[in-house]
């Protein structure tokens, strides 16, 4: 998993718990950070704001990533969890006054809730029955949204206040960014190290081999359900952020199509890995983007062809996923390790 | 009491399609546990193509349903050839991932061919309707309803009886001592991809016959899943009998509760329903429990 390179070895447990470990690592990374700290500075309005929804969505990957990657629990409701923690972190903010501070991570705890209320019953039963429920969940919560108009606005959106910490309101797309940035860190961070632990390895195990991890004294019921509060709060974060974003929420960003995308942006990037969650998130949102920028050139090229430019996006985009499966089946973060090992091997790659 | 009847009819009749669509959908997850969110598109791709035998080829609705049946047993086997069987032996949330992006290619490469406009069958059936007693009964229900009824029966008589349907339940079973019966397990997963294409153009036509034909018609596909669950993830009696509980269930909180909840409740019936049974009976009616033995 960890590959060291030639010549670094842990003498100690302090290194070994190391997630940077070479100075080669940590130059990288922080080179990396410099660049993602410069990248509002340079990049124009168009690119920073699409840099913000992959935020979003990295963190909603990262969080889909904990219950299906580490502990191998199937979800196809994320996006309408994300949509809970949007209308929570919303409705708190406007009506309650709350501080978003405070309302972000509240939002994520009510959404672990709701999360928790759909998942008990399913995780009785092992195999895939926690995939319907979840499904069940997406359908029923949708609907909530829909009509509960009292609350929720219904189709007509509920307006969204720019988020405000300590008098500073981030109402651009330019700060917004540096609030997305630091939140996915941290959420990145998290994730990382919890794989690390004592419950990170219990999921793990539990997606390996559930009766061989129940006969070493893992207690499924208790994890099953950490990994699914853990996996509902950061879609709640996901959700806080991207509505206090875009200052209009609907249901439709919440259905199932949105659910559907986040599983996606996890296997394409890889199972299982914080890095393969962050890969599929900025593939998910570029993907569509580019196909966009595809049809548009094209049907200005031929007329009267919007819907079939549309209608092929959606082939492509079915395509692109199916390829995925059968030809990458373990995703961008493999073969960027492959290429990673490929250098570091070079020239002497057997 | 005359609503309640009316009711009833349109419930069943719709149940009958949800039994029909689930059919397909329990049989490919008992051979081969996929579980298929493609239905509801096979459903629409089955239904679009009859519509283009019959309204633009100008073939008799018969023949043309014939055909569509025979194009729809190629699309199974093709299917199953091109994208499942790359994937046995890979994890199962892969397959499933499969079949939504198979799912949605389908409903793209139809949405190209077709539109998205509603169109309907030119009248097939007489729009006169059929009094039995005091109420009325539009003459393509008592059609769908008919023939649901004789293709359920034909596949269950399919798996009792004939040597190939014995097959598939024995794969189904076990595929390790199905293979070494000698029983080719891979034309059995293709059957039943073929199996469950077939079932689904004939639910897509009958909803086509009644309600049009658009892209929303994919929706149906989700249904599938309070179905299966309320019978029984891996039993086709199950299948079945659920699909006209829940048909029913939702024609009446159609008909009942939507005046005093508001519109939709319907939609989402089915799957609080799904909620309730995983509460407290998770392997539905007739479904097997599972008895893991290390």
């Amino acid at each position: 998993m960890n590959r060291l390179p030639s010549g670094v070895f842990n003498t100690s447990y302090q290194q070994d718990a190391q997630l940077f470990r070479t100075p080669v690592q940590r130059i990288s990374l922080a080179a990396f950070l410099v660049a993602l700290i410069a990248f509002p500075f340079v990049g124009n309005a168009y690119v920073v704001s699409l840099a913000i929804i992959v935020g979003i969505y990295v963190i909603g990957a990262v969080g889909l990533n904990i219950l299906t990657g580490f502990a191998g629990q199937i979800s196809i409701g994320h996006g309408a969890f994300v949509g809970v923690g949007a209308y929570v972190s919303a409705i708190l903010v406007a009506e309650a006054g709350v501080p978003f501070l405070i309302a972000m991570p509240l939002a994520g705890l009510v959404t672990a809730c709701v999360g928790l209320g759909f998942g008990l019953p399913s995780l009785r039963v092992k195999g895939l029955y926690l995939a319907i429920a979840t499904l069940s969940a997406q359908v029923i919560l949708n609907y909530i949204m829909n009509n509960w108009s009292s609350v929720t606005k219904g189709t007509s959106g509920l307006p969204v206040d720019s988020p405000e910490i300590l008098g500073f309101v981030f109402n651009n797309d330019f700060s917004y960014y540096f609030l997305v940035l630091a939140v996915a860190i941290l959420a990145l961070l998290f994730a990382r190290n919890l794989q690390r632990t004592r419950i990170g390895r219990a999921m793990t195990a539990i997606r390996d081999n559930d009766l061989a991890a129940e006969l070493i004294g893992i207690n499924l019921f208790r994890y099953k359900l950490t990994a699914f509060f853990i996996s509902s709060f950061y879609a709640g974060i996901a959700g806080s952020l991207w509505a206090h974003y875009v200052t209009l929420i609907t249901p439709e960003h919440f259905t199932i199509v949105e659910s559907i995308n986040y599983l996606a942006a996890i296997i394409i990037g890889g199972i299982g890995s914080v890095l393969g969650a962050v890969l599929g998130a900025v593939f998910m949102v570029l993907l569509p983007e580019v196909l966009r920028l595809l049809s548009d050139s094209l049907s200005g090229i031929f007329p009267n062809v919007g819907l079939f430019f549309s209608a092929m996006k959606d082939v492509i985009f079915g395509l692109i996923i199916i390829l995925f499966l059968i030809y990458e089946p373990r995703g961008l973060n493999h073969r960027w390790q492959m290429i990673k090992a490929y250098w570091k091997l070079w020239p002497f790659s057997y | 009491m005359d609503f309640f009847i009316q009711l009833s009819v349109a419930g069943l009749v719709i149940g009958s399609v949800y039994a029909m669509i689930a059919l397909g959908f329990v049989l490919i997850y008992k051979s081969s546990s996929v579980i298929n969110f493609a239905q509801g598109e096979l459903l629409l791709i089955g239904a679009f193509l009859c519509l283009w035998l019959t309204v633009d080829m100008g073939i008799p609705f018969l023949m043309s349903f014939a055909i569509t049946l025979v194009l729809a047993l190629g699309l199974g086997f093709a299917i199953e050839r091109l994208f499942l069987r790359p994937m046995i032996g890979e994890p199962i949330l892969s397959v499933i991932m499969l079949t939504i992006g198979l799912s949605i290619m389908l409903r793209g490469i139809s949405i190209i061919i077709w539109g998205t406009d509603t169109r309907t069958f030119p009248e097939v059936f007489s729009s006169e309707p059929v009094k039995i007693g005091s109420i009325n009964i539009p003459e393509v229900y008592l059609w769908s309803l008919l023939l649901s009824m004789i293709f359920l029966v034909a596949f269950s008589l399919f798996f009792k009886k004939t040597r190939l349907g014995i097959a598939m339940r024995a794969t189904a079973d076990d595929q390790t001592a199905a293979l070494s019966m000698g029983i080719s397990v891979k034309r059995i997963f293709a059957l039943s991809w073929a199996i469950a294409a077939i079932v689904a153009s004939v639910g897509g036509i009958l909803l086509g016959n009644i309600n049009g034909i658009n892209i929303s018609l994919t929706q149906f596909g989700l249904k599938v899943f309070p179905v299966v669950i309320l019978g029984g993830l891996d039993s086709i009696p199950g299948a079945i009998v659920a699909g006209l509980m829940i048909g029913l269930l939702e024609s009446y909180s159609g008909g009942y509760l939507d005046p005093l909840i508001g519109s939709g409740i319907k939609e989402v019936m089915p799957f609080v329903i799904l909620m309730i049974v995983l509460m407290i009976k998770p392997y539905g009616l007739f479904g097997q429990e599972r008895i893991e033995r290390v």
